[in-house]
């Protein structure tokens, strides 16, 4: 008897893995051994020919067989039908999703952003200034006086003889220490226009500009600081070269190179072979400019320095032409 | 300003590579932009074998000949009388670009190829020589370029001078320069004390009278008669040449030279053309009129000054001489000027004249107050010395205004302090006397006395003086520190906040954002159909725009965002969402500047979505637009805001009919709308746009403190749906405002969800269906407690607008 259970229960369980995922068959694997006919069921009925003391365990284990053999059939089935449900459900999961369309910010105000957020966890506050400005805040307070060559360092689009479109965000240093005492620690992004267009000059073009005034403030201070600054905008490989510069606004005056990060200082097209990259322009703050909005200059000293963003932006994501970024051409935008 | 390497070691030895030299001047503050070797364009000209050589079947004067360049045998057509078979001569190989400006192709000369040119030293700017081909010597490799083949080598530094540095713009300048940086010594050019007439005869001939002397504080003269006008000698012709000089006569070449070398502009007069024989420095009268030397007509003011003789001006002072001096194949006597102009005077008069030379950018940026007399006699003695005439014996140095050194008092400590690194007094004296800075003790300790040289007009405060110890020890020696980060209050930035979170939005709904110029054409107020009284027709319009296009700064950012479009239309890119944040300009009155409200502006045109297989493409419309503001509102938790129809001679750029008005209670936010047809013409747009303005101050003001405001409802609610059909002009938003008032207690909430027009609705009626929601703060509403609530309300709508219920 138990010989028999055994084999049949084995069986089954053979035929049902061959019948996988095959209704039918397991239908009638079903009707095979548990239907009326059914192998397990005559069997169940022989237990009655039994001698009566052997009848209880004989009915206990072909029942245990038979409940087992039940819900293997049963758990067959719903998995051949979970399957045949698929094949009749099925999607083609390669078809384009319903994507909400997803804008885009600006690569400058991508830039500028990244720009000032590594000045913010420095401590720099962010402020903003007017985009036409008093010729006295863009150039005179800034010791460049009326008639000196350094203003041909920069075109001037002029508005009256007393307004321009500020060259640059320097005028923010002024606005900024009129209006508050030293210590100051500000960032100041924005628009500055020079009169020059071609393959390398934009009319407009953006900046940032920083400002560091307190006691004790060094020249050793501002290469820590510009450095830190490079270090987490582009990465912490690149090298930084201080050179000697003239700005009327800082004395000493240094322009920053980076090494080259195109092609890592062996020379290229975009460092014009000399493996550096000019990316700032830097200074101790003149002591003319402090007498201009009264700061005492025995007590303070300062830093400030500048740099283009769309120049920054540009050795970022690689982009060649500078005019690209006030086109607006959609497809160019859409890969920022 | 460029500077030769065989010019500049003319004054110290030059102990570096080219490179490393460049690298070197570049630290100490004198950027070198380029190196290049000035017999570059040799590369390409090869030592040539002249093989053999036929007479050009169709040519009496033409030989061809057969040239082995090297590379193999080529022929040249050529037509110089020295060229024989087995010679050596310069071939320029197809491509070279000769100094005379023409570049070398392969020909075909009266039917003959010519596959190069065999060159004579006056093409090859080599010598004066034009008569023949150079014939090299013939122990030369054939092949081989001509530079290396005969040794011609001359690095040329290009350097991007900052303005202060006046001292550099000669080459003594730059070489004192290269002397401290290689610790060399600078030999200065040795100005003969030639025998002086002890009756300067000068005297007599001629004289200098300075009527301004501000604007001139010293005009050196010198005199030079028996002049005889030829070519310079060859030495002279080349160091001009090799700085990008054009060699032009002896005495022109010599007072070039002598600019080069010592920064001092001179000038040449013939003297006998000078009325009364001599020299007058005043203003010019306002009006006249004066001929420069490059034959312009000069209109003249009275700032001007002017170097006269006894009649009329003879020169702009410090910017050009005049074609009445201008020396001549016949001058015999010349009178070299020597003078120190106000850098000021001569920046405005070149900048009025639209005028500027190699002098005038020197004076304007300062030379030396000391220099004039020795370059004066400098010239004159080089003049005497090739020959172009004799000394006429002494000098005439006019000098209203003397000059005198300024000590400077440098505190070391503050020197240290400001560097951030440990100098000392010996240091900083030695450095600064490297350059020529004399330094002296001062009585107190730690500080020294410094006398910055008189070609240092840059030098005149303890920072200057910091900045050359800092060039000069070199930035790198500073050690990098950090500024401690104080943890005190920071002030909030509300409209970078602002700013920040609008972009975010924004962009997260599908705009891309743009920025565009801060100038647009002069005619965008009338493009955009502005009335007017309309405050943005208050622009601000540039004096020196570039183009018509960007002639004034923008009071809108409209026609920015139409530009836009077009733009991308002409690209072939249809489907445009975009925004832009920034700044316009209206001029005010009362105000020196102009107020710079920010504005947020957004366009959409084109399909609502990209095409896809979801859904058939549709165009975007008004309702697109709409939902994103009011997304955006919702974000902002701007409550309140509400659009109402923008009556129609309220429209300028936007169609009447399809804009309205954006207002937070009673603030105004902006506009919102189709843009008008005449304005897409005006801006050549063949596609219809919704554009949004919003102005950021008003935004912000509306802006309130989030709250949490709405219970979450503990009690289930009920819905009703309600479809009136009411007159076709009643408004969306009178019928909510209406049911808000009508039921307040358990109305929670009311939904637009369809609105119909056309048959079986009337003509002049629409149909606008509604999902409300009751419910109750305090129980679960019954069926019962709805019903009559409902009732009550839709009665009270039916009566108000004068509507029915459909069926």
């Amino acid at each position: 008897m138990e010989q028999q259970l055994d084999e049949i229960e084995s069986e089954a369980q053979r035929e049902l893995a061959a019948a996988a995922g095959d209704r039918r068959r397991i239908e009638a694997l079903g009707l095979k051994y548990l239907g009326r006919k059914g192998r397990m069921t005559q069997l169940l009925r022989s237990i009655a020919s039994l001698a009566p003391e052997a009848r209880p365990a004989a009915g206990l284990r072909a029942n245990e067989t038979k409940q087992r053999l039940s819900a293997a059939i049963e758990a067959a089935l719903r998995a051949a039908e979970r399957i045949e449900r698929s094949r009749v459900e099925r999607i083609d999961v390669t078809l384009p999703g319903r994507a909400p369309l997803c804008g885009t910010l600006h690569p400058i105000t991508q830039i500028s952003r990244e720009i000032c957020d590594i000045f913010e966890r420095m401590g720099y506050d962010i402020v903003e200034g007017p985009e036409v400005e008093k010729d006295y805040y863009n150039f005179e307070a800034l010791n460049i006086p009326k008639n000196h060559p350094a203003r041909d360092m920069q075109d001037t689009f002029f508005v009256s003889e007393e307004v321009v479109l500020r060259t640059h965000t320097s005028p923010l240093q002024i606005r900024t220490m009129e209006r508050h005492p030293p210590p100051v620690r500000v960032i100041a992004p924005g628009k500055v226009f020079r009169c020059d267009s071609d393959q390398t000059h934009t009319p407009m073009f953006h900046q940032v500009e920083g400002l560091l005034v307190d006691e004790k403030v060094s020249f050793g201070d501002l290469k820590g600081t510009l450095t830190a600054f490079v270090h987490q905008m582009f990465d912490e490989e690149t090298r930084l070269r201080f050179r000697p510069s003239f700005f009327p606004f800082t004395e000493p005056s240094a322009e920053v190179d980076i090494l080259c990060v195109i092609c890592r200082g062996t020379g290229c097209r975009v460092c014009k072979q000399t493996g550096w990259l000019e990316i700032l322009g830097s200074g101790m703050v003149h002591p003319a400019v402090f007498e201009n909005v009264g700061y005492d200059t025995r007590r303070y000293t300062g830093f400030a320095f500048g740099m283009g963003v769309e120049r920054v932006a540009m050795l970022k994501y690689g982009i060649d032409d500078l005019r690209k970024f006030f086109e607006n051409d959609l497809r160019f935008l859409s890969q920022f | 300003m460029k500077v030769s390497l065989s010019w500049l070691s003319d004054y110290t030895p030059i102990r570096l590579a080219p490179a490393e030299l460049a690298e070197a001047l570049t630290r100490v503050g004198l950027a070198v932009d380029a190196v290049v070797d000035r017999y570059r364009y040799l590369d390409t000209v090869r030592v040539g074998r002249v093989v053999a050589v036929d007479s050009h079947p169709a040519a009496d004067k033409l030989k061809v000949c057969r040239v082995d360049t090297g590379e193999g045998l080529v022929d040249i057509v050529c037509g110089a009388p020295n060229v024989g078979p087995g010679v050596l001569a310069p071939v320029a190989l197809p491509g070279t670009l000769l100094p005379g400006g023409t570049t070398v192709t392969v020909e075909t000369i009266r039917g003959q190829r010519s596959e190069g040119m065999l060159c004579s030293d006056a093409e090859l700017a080599l010598g004066p020589s034009a008569d023949g081909i150079r014939i090299l010597d013939g122990d030369l490799a054939v092949g081989s370029p001509l530079n290396t083949a005969l040794g011609l080598s001359d690095p040329v530094l290009d350097l991007d001078l900052t303005p202060n540095r006046a001292d550099c713009l000669s080459i003594i300048g730059i070489a004192r320069e290269v002397a401290a940086i290689q610790k060399t010594r600078l030999v200065l050019p040795a100005v003969p004390g030639f025998p002086e007439d002890a009756e300067e005869r000068i005297q007599r001939i001629t004289s200098v009278a300075i009527d301004a002397p501000d604007h001139c504080p010293r005009y050196v003269a010198r005199v030079l008669d028996g002049i005889t006008v030829g070519p310079s000698p060859a030495w002279l012709q080349e160091r001009l040449l090799s700085v990008g000089l054009r060699p032009i006569n002896n005495i022109v070449d010599v007072t070039n030279f002598v600019m080069m070398e010592w920064g001092q502009p001179l000038h040449a007069f013939d003297l006998d053309r000078l009325a009364g024989q001599r020299i007058v420095v005043r203003t010019a009268a306002a009006g006249d009129t004066f001929v420069t030397l490059d034959g312009r007509t000069r209109v003249l003011d009275p700032d001007m000054l002017m170097i006269c003789d006894g009649e009329k001006p003879v020169a702009v002072a410090g910017v050009m001489g005049g074609l009445n001096s201008e020396i001549e194949a016949g001058t015999a006597r010349v009178l070299i000027e020597s003078a120190w102009f106000d850098p000021v005077s001569v920046r405005k008069t070149s900048k009025k004249l639209g005028l500027s030379t190699d002098a005038s950018r020197r004076f304007e940026r300062g030379v030396d107050p000391q220099g004039t007399a020795r370059a004066a006699t400098r010239a004159a003695a080089l003049m005497a010395a090739v020959g172009a005439g004799g000394i006429v014996g002494g000098v005439i140095d006019a000098h209203p205004r003397p000059w005198s050194p300024r000590p400077i008092r440098l505190s070391v400590r503050r020197t240290r302090e400001l560097l951030g690194v440990p100098v000392g007094k010996t240091n900083i004296s030695r450095l600064l006397a490297s350059i020529g800075f004399t330094t002296g003790t001062s009585p107190a300790r730690e500080e020294l006395v410094v006398t910055a040289p008189s070609f240092r007009v840059d030098v005149a405060r303890p920072e200057d003086l910091i900045e050359e110890v800092a060039r000069l020890s070199g930035f790198d020696a500073i050690p990098t520190t950090y500024p401690p980060i104080p943890a005190g209050e920071r002030p909030p930035a509300p409209r970078l906040n602002l700013r920040r979170r609008l972009q975010g939005l924004l962009a997260g709904f599908g705009f891309a954002e743009i920025i565009t110029y801060s100038f647009v054409h002069a005619q965008s107020a009338d493009r955009l159909r502005l009335p007017a009284g309309d405050p943005r027709r208050r622009t601000v319009p540039l004096l020196n725009p570039l183009t018509e296009e960007q002639s004034v700064m923008r009071s809108s950012l409209i026609p920015g965002l139409l530009d836009t479009l077009r733009f991308n239309l002409f690209q072939q890119v249809k489907n445009v969402k975009v925004f832009e944040i920034g700044k316009v300009f209206i001029a005010a009155d009362a105000a020196e500047l102009p107020a710079e409200p920010e504005i947020i502006a957004g366009l959409w045109s084109g399909a609502r979505a990209p095409l896809s297989w979801h859904g058939k493409e549709a165009a975007c419309d008004f309702f697109d637009l709409k939902g994103a503001l009011e997304s955006l509102f919702s974000a902002l938790k701007l409550e309140e805001v509400a659009f109402s129809r923008l009556p129609d001679d309220a429209c300028c750029y936007t169609r009447p009919g399809a804009s309205a008005r954006i207002e937070a209670g009673n603030l105004p936010l902006g506009i919102i709308g189709e843009i008008d047809p005449e304005v897409a013409q005006a801006f050549d747009l063949k596609q219809t746009a919704f554009v949004f303005e919003l102005d950021a101050d008003s935004l912000q003001t509306a802006l309130s403190e989030t709250k949490y405001r709405m219970r979450i409802p503990r009690f289930p609610a009920l819905f009703r749906d309600i479809t009136l059909i009411l007159a076709q002009e009643v408004a969306v938003r009178e019928v909510l405002e209406a049911a808000r008032a009508f039921q307040t207690d358990l109305l929670e909430r009311i939904q637009l969800f369809d609105v119909f027009t056309g048959d079986p609705i009337p003509a002049g009626r629409k149909s606008l269906s509604f999902r409300l929601t009751y419910r109750s703060p305090e129980k679960t509403l019954e069926e019962e407690d709805v019903r009559d609530a409902h009732q009550r309300f839709t009665e009270r709508m039916l009566a108000h607008f004068n509507a029915a219920l459909p069926g």
